[in-house]
């Protein structure tokens, strides 16, 4: 079975971004950039289902700048036989990325597409459900645990109450939660190695997908910053405070 | 201009985040006019539907009452919504794993966008939303003939429920079924609890890797009791399977917003604080006096958690 991994470019999840002075969007100059942590767990997902003999190929995919292409080497050095690097320097929109996706499916035939829950810039938490649907395929979002048999896939879902498990008809799309797995480093050689896996170019034009999105980007803005309050010295001094100052006991 | 909600309720019972959509749904109203309209789908439903049609503002409850939409998987909901999305120029659902699921399905068949999490209105099509964990807020317009909107609870007051008067809104049934041969409902295992929903809990007491174990969390126990607060938890306390994932607040966990927000052994990362920092008052209990949870605590109270939280249990 092929396994598509849908990966994103993203700022490092460990720096705290700034807005830019005239409010237009964050600013991501000179930032540390990285892999979505979600999306690392996808490919993570895709390695272990190779590892066990249920997936013979994993496709990585994204789409992005040229610079985007670092995290596709990323995920060849983790184990995806080759990429896809749809390029554009145009901000690519869930649905738009959807779109592309699906026609990479549609070219592609995978068994499985796994994509994260959840993109750590934007926090949409959209596009493997879009894809799902354009790609008329049954979708198991927020996944804590993965399992195939045959033609069928029971996947674990992390949702409010707590955990349920479906069973889907394969192909299908998972997205990915943080209790799927445990993502491991790159190790040196296989970086190197990654560097002469194959890896396709293509564009949003080439694919017949317009990136044009009906949302416009208005204004970024700072939130409100919380003032820091003080410190305690005792157990007594903490709830005087909030019985007779905060009142909220 | 009309607009539909998507009701969320679990076991028969509709769930408290629903007032909180349909309040959104109204700040919409004043600007675009038209009915706001509830979508109650599932199994079994009618006194959901019951319940629904005594919320606030609600002109209408539509109800999709079949074995299909039990345990509401998306791809049944999702062409449901799609079908009665011609109706609607707005359809909005919680920012629950439900909403989150469905709603995005629905943009995609509908060949629209989906605005994510919105926590503001500022006209019939801007509105404000939370990106990169909470650390900037975009104001984003949308020009497509249908919105799709997920909302967040915490940025909207919840409307009331005409309990006591007669007047409810009219409940329809809606006959659109839809087959389903892709999924299938298999099991779930759900928290059972006493305590108040994290989500709507007016005091939060959470535990983070500082605890130790899942036996210590124990410790926090009886000082919820005394709150009638709700226990939530870190990534790290979940990912340690010191407790279950649906305690985790974050950005990529549940967001919480109540009067008091209590953080014991919890370290203070960006993730963790997306989903905790609009809490009206903070305390931070941590041995650590450098920790960045002390950055936004209003009361910051340093020391060993396995001293003070017996000490306050029992001063409480
Ligand atoms: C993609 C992604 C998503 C994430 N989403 C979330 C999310 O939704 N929610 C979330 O919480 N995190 C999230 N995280 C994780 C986040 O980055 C932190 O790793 C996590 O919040 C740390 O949890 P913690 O504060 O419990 O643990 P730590 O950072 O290890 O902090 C433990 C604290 O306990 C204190 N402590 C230890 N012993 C004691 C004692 N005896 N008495 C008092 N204090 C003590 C220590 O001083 C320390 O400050 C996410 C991370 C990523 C990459
Ligand atoms: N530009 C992109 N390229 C490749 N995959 C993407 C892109 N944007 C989003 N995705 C995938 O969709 C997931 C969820 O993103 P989002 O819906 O934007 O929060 C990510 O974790 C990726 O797997």
């Amino acid at each position: 079975m092929k396994v598509l991994v849908a990966v994103k470019r993203v700022v490092d999840y460990n720096v705290k971004i700034r807005v830019k002075p005239d409010h237009s969007d964050v600013d991501l100059t000179n930032v540390k950039m990285a892999m979505n942590p979600f999306c690392e767990i996808a490919v993570e997902e895709a390695v272990r289902l190779k590892e066990k003999g249920v997936a013979t190929e994993i496709v990585a995919v994204t789409i992005g700048p040229k610079a985007a292409q670092e995290q596709l080497r990323t995920a060849l050095a983790l184990g995806a036989d080759r990429a896809i690097h749809i390029q554009t320097d145009e901000k690519a929109e869930s649905l738009a990325v959807a779109k592309l996706l699906a026609k990479v499916v549609e070219q592609e035939q995978p068994g499985l597409t796994i994509l994260g829950k959840q993109a750590i810039d934007t926090d949409n938490n959209q596009t493997g459900q879009m894809l799902a649907a354009l790609t008329g395929l049954p979708q198991g979002t927020f996944a804590s645990e993965v399992v195939i048999e045959n033609d069928k896939m029971h996947v674990t879902r992390e949702i409010d109450g707590g955990l349920q498990t479906i069973e889907l008809t394969l192909p299908a799309i998972v997205t990915t939660d943080l209790r799927l797995n445990e993502p491991r480093y790159a190790k040196l050689p296989d970086i190197m190695k990654a560097k002469k896996k194959p890896m396709d170019v293509t564009t949003p034009a080439e694919l017949g997908v317009e990136m044009a999105s009906k949302v416009t980007l208005l204004k970024v803005e700072s939130p409100a910053e919380r003032k820091g309050g003080i410190k305690v010295g005792s157990v007594d001094e903490l709830i005087d405070k909030l019985k007779n100052e905060a009142k909220v006991l | 201009m009309s607009l539909l909600v998507l009701a969320e309720h679990h076991d028969g019972q509709l769930s408290g985040a629903t007032a909180h959509v349909v309040a959104a749904a109204q700040a919409i109203q004043q600007h675009s006019g038209g009915d706001v309209d509830l979508l109650v789908a599932g199994e079994h439903v009618a006194a959901v539907a019951e319940a629904a049609a005594k919320l606030d503002g609600v002109n209408r409850v539509r109800v999709a009452d079949h074995a299909a939409y039990a345990h509401q998987l998306a791809e049944p909901m999702g062409a449901l919504l799609a079908e009665l999305a011609g109706d609607y120029s707005y359809l909005l659902a919680g920012a629950s794993t439900t909403g989150k699921n469905v709603m995005p399905r629905v943009a995609a068949l509908k060949d629209v966008s989906q605005i994510s999490e919105i926590i503001e209105v500022d006209s019939a099509d801007t509105f404000k939303r939370p990106i990169y964990a909470g650390n900037a807020i975009a104001t984003v317009q949308s020009a497509d003939p249908l919105k799709v909107l997920t909302v967040r609870s915490t940025g909207f007051d919840a409307v009331g429920s005409l309990q006591d008067q007669g007047g409810s809104a009219a409940i329809e049934a809606v006959d659109v079924v839809v087959d389903n041969a892709q999924s299938t409902f298999i099991k779930e295992a759900l928290a059972q609890s006493d305590r108040p929903e994290l989500a709507g809990a007016k005091i939060v007491v959470s535990g983070g890797r500082g605890m130790g174990n899942g036996e210590n969390f124990k410790l926090l126990d009886g000082i919820a009791d005394k709150l009638g607060a709700a226990i939530g938890a870190s990534r790290a306390a979940v990912d340690a399977g010191f407790v279950p994932n649906d305690m985790q607040v974050g950005q990529t966990g549940k967001i919480v917003a109540p009067e008091l927000y209590i953080a014991v052994g919890i370290s203070g990362a960006i993730q963790h604080l997306a989903g905790m920092k609009d809490s009206k008052v903070i305390v931070a209990i941590n041995k650590d006096e450098e920790a960045p949870i002390f950055q936004v605590a209003d009361y910051g109270l340093v020391g060993d958690l396995f001293e003070i939280l017996p000490e306050l249990e029992q001063k409480l």
